[in-house]
């Protein structure tokens, strides 16, 4: 039987790995679970909606028009710096191709040597010195990369993310390199505006009283009474995160090294990346460079699709064999060769003859996600249909 | 695997060699300087680290913590980052060079050696990668010809 290939070009983000949603063509970068999300937009669009309805046209008249005005500003920044949160990538390291996995395997096994037959070969750990302290960098199974330093492997998004920070179901993304500066200044921004809201609320609510009465100010600005309890319970939430925010800047740590506890201890590493300077670090986080993706999410890609054979195939002409050849060749993102150790799970082991990928080992995991059962790729059903056509 | 895939296989990789990183001065992008064994009789020990050199400074010049970043970071926040949507950062104005400075050293010192550099951000910023050039001649050569080895290759992929 003959299989016949069609060649489209496909944009690059089509075939990534990982579990990420891609929206505009591969503009847009989110998570899958966006539930989270939507919640956040809704509070905030909607508590805002409510200030300016009941409170900013009494406020503006009997105050100031600066009031609304600057409420406004505020809003329009924080409603930026969430959407810019939200949709940029965070950071991902891209997987290892087969050649560059295969190359690093290779290193791994010469580096540890002959293991006898039946011992546990050594776990994948390099050691690098950075600023004179001794910093191990972990091997990523589900990437086949070993993770430079401060990056991390989300079990939600199923990437390694470089300084990855957390994965926020707020904003519905993770929170690594490139989008960290975003969401801090979201969080501080988010919180001038709670505090700003809940000051009017409170403000309007006294001048009104003045005039009508506590009772009937309340019965005439429903929504006053909705908002306060928004920002009331907000309050808390986001200033303190803001606060532990600043202070991680200022210790340049990530959430991930605080939650580890990598840097604190007597008898662990000192933090190698701070400048033991306040200043220094923040601006260093703050107003670093604004670093490129390295995921070419719009590229073009030639993607080798088996055709039906009762459609008139444009290349029937070809021989089917040169052009499967051709197609594994073309095909960019094909699995490496799964090496089984310690880390792999016992019931993974019998179907490792396969070429599936396998969701990384539970030491990986860094935030409590629910358990999913490991979701085919796309690369891997496109690999298997090649795959099967050679084999007719 | 059968034994000629395996050495399919081991021949594509000997023709590949990924320089790493160097990690020693912390999380900025900078590749290791050390000329690696696979390359001796390839390249000149002194091109290849100016190549891989001028790489650092190129990337150093992008991730420089100073005025001009402060500047940008700056004024991209007081515009919401907005202003990012019609202006290039400083790091792709780089990294526009630095595909311009590969493509010349491919083209002027690689190419005539049979060599050819891949840019480090299509790897992720992990690796400079270096390949052998002929492997691209080779897998068209083999394309072509699928028609007189078609029976050997399929007989091949069978045993898979």
């Amino acid at each position: 039987m003959s299989a016949v290939m069609i060649t489209r070009k496909v944009r690059k983000w089509e075939k990534l790995p990982g579990k990420n949603t891609f929206c505009c063509d591969g503009r847009v970068m989110m998570a899958r679970q966006k539930g989270v999300f939507y919640l956040t937009l809704f509070l905030i669009i909607g508590t805002c909606s409510l200030f300016f309805a009941f409170e900013c046209p009494y406020l503006a008249v009997n105050l100031s028009p600066a009031i609304p005005v600057f409420a406004a500003l505020l809003f329009l920044f924080v409603m930026a710096m969430l959407l810019r949160t939200s949709f940029s990538d965070p950071g991902v390291l891209p997987r290892a191709l087969p050649e560059e996995a295969t190359f690093i395997e290779m290193e791994i096994e010469a580096a540890n040597g002959n293991v006898p037959a039946g011992q546990r070969p050594p776990p994948r750990i390099r050691n690098v010195q950075i600023n004179n302290q001794i910093v191990k960098l972990k091997y990523c199974y589900t990437c086949k990369i070993f993770r430079p330093p401060r990056a991390s492997h989300c079990s939600i998004c199923d990437n390694c993310v470089d300084r990855f920070d957390h994965h926020c179901p707020w904003v519905g993304n993770c929170v690594g390199k490139r989008n960290y500066r975003y969401f801090y200044l979201f969080t501080l921004s988010l919180s001038l505006l709670t505090i700003y809201i809940f000051t009017f609320d409170i403000v309007h609510v006294v001048m009104r009283s003045v005039d009508s009465g506590f009772l009937n100010t309340l019965k005439e600005t429903p929504g006053t009474v909705l908002e306060v309890l928004v920002c009331f319970f907000t309050l808390w939430s986001v200033v303190g995160l803001t606060g532990f925010h600043t202070y991680l800047i200022s210790l340049n740590q990530t959430t991930n090294e605080d939650i580890k506890g990598s840097w604190s201890g007597k008898n662990r590493v000192q933090n190698p990346y701070s400048h033991k300077n306040i200043i220094k670090n923040c601006c260093e986080v703050l107003c670093g460079p604004a670093y490129p993706s390295v995921l070419d999410r719009r590229g073009l890609m030639q993607e080798d699709s088996p055709a039906s054979e009762t459609s008139p195939p444009s290349s029937s002409s070809m021989n089917s064999v040169p052009q499967t050849t051709h197609a594994m060749l073309c095909l960019q993102k094909t699995t490496a060769p799964l090496i089984p150790n310690e880390h792999t799970p016992d019931d993974v082991k019998p179907s490792i003859a396969d070429s599936a990928e396998k969701t990384p080992s539970p030491k990986e995991e860094e935030s409590p996600a629910p358990k999913l059962p490991p979701l085919a790729s796309p690369e891997t059903d496109a690999e298997t249909s090649i795959i099967k056509d050679k084999a007719h | 695997m059968s034994p000629d895939i395996q050495l399919e296989h081991s021949a594509s990789l000997a023709n590949k060699v990924f320089i790493q990183r160097d990690y020693s001065e912390g999380t900025t992008c900078k590749f290791q300087t050390k000329f690696p064994s696979e390359l001796e009789s390839r390249i000149e020990r002194t091109l290849f680290e100016d190549t891989v050199k001028t790489l650092n400074n190129y990337y150093a010049e992008a991730e420089k913590i100073g005025g001009q970043s402060y500047l940008e970071g700056c004024l991209a926040c007081a515009t919401a980052y907005l202003i990012f949507l019609c202006m290039e950062t400083r790091y792709e104005k780089v990294l526009k060079k630095i595909a311009k400075y590969i493509q010349e050293q491919n083209e002027k010192i690689y190419a005539p050696r049979g060599l050819l550099i891949t840019d480090p951000i299509e790897r992720g910023m992990r690796v400079v990668s270096f390949e052998c050039a002929w492997l691209c001649v080779y897998a068209c050569k083999s394309i072509s010809m699928g028609e007189k080895d078609g029976g050997r290759r399929e007989e091949v992929s069978k045993q898979e």
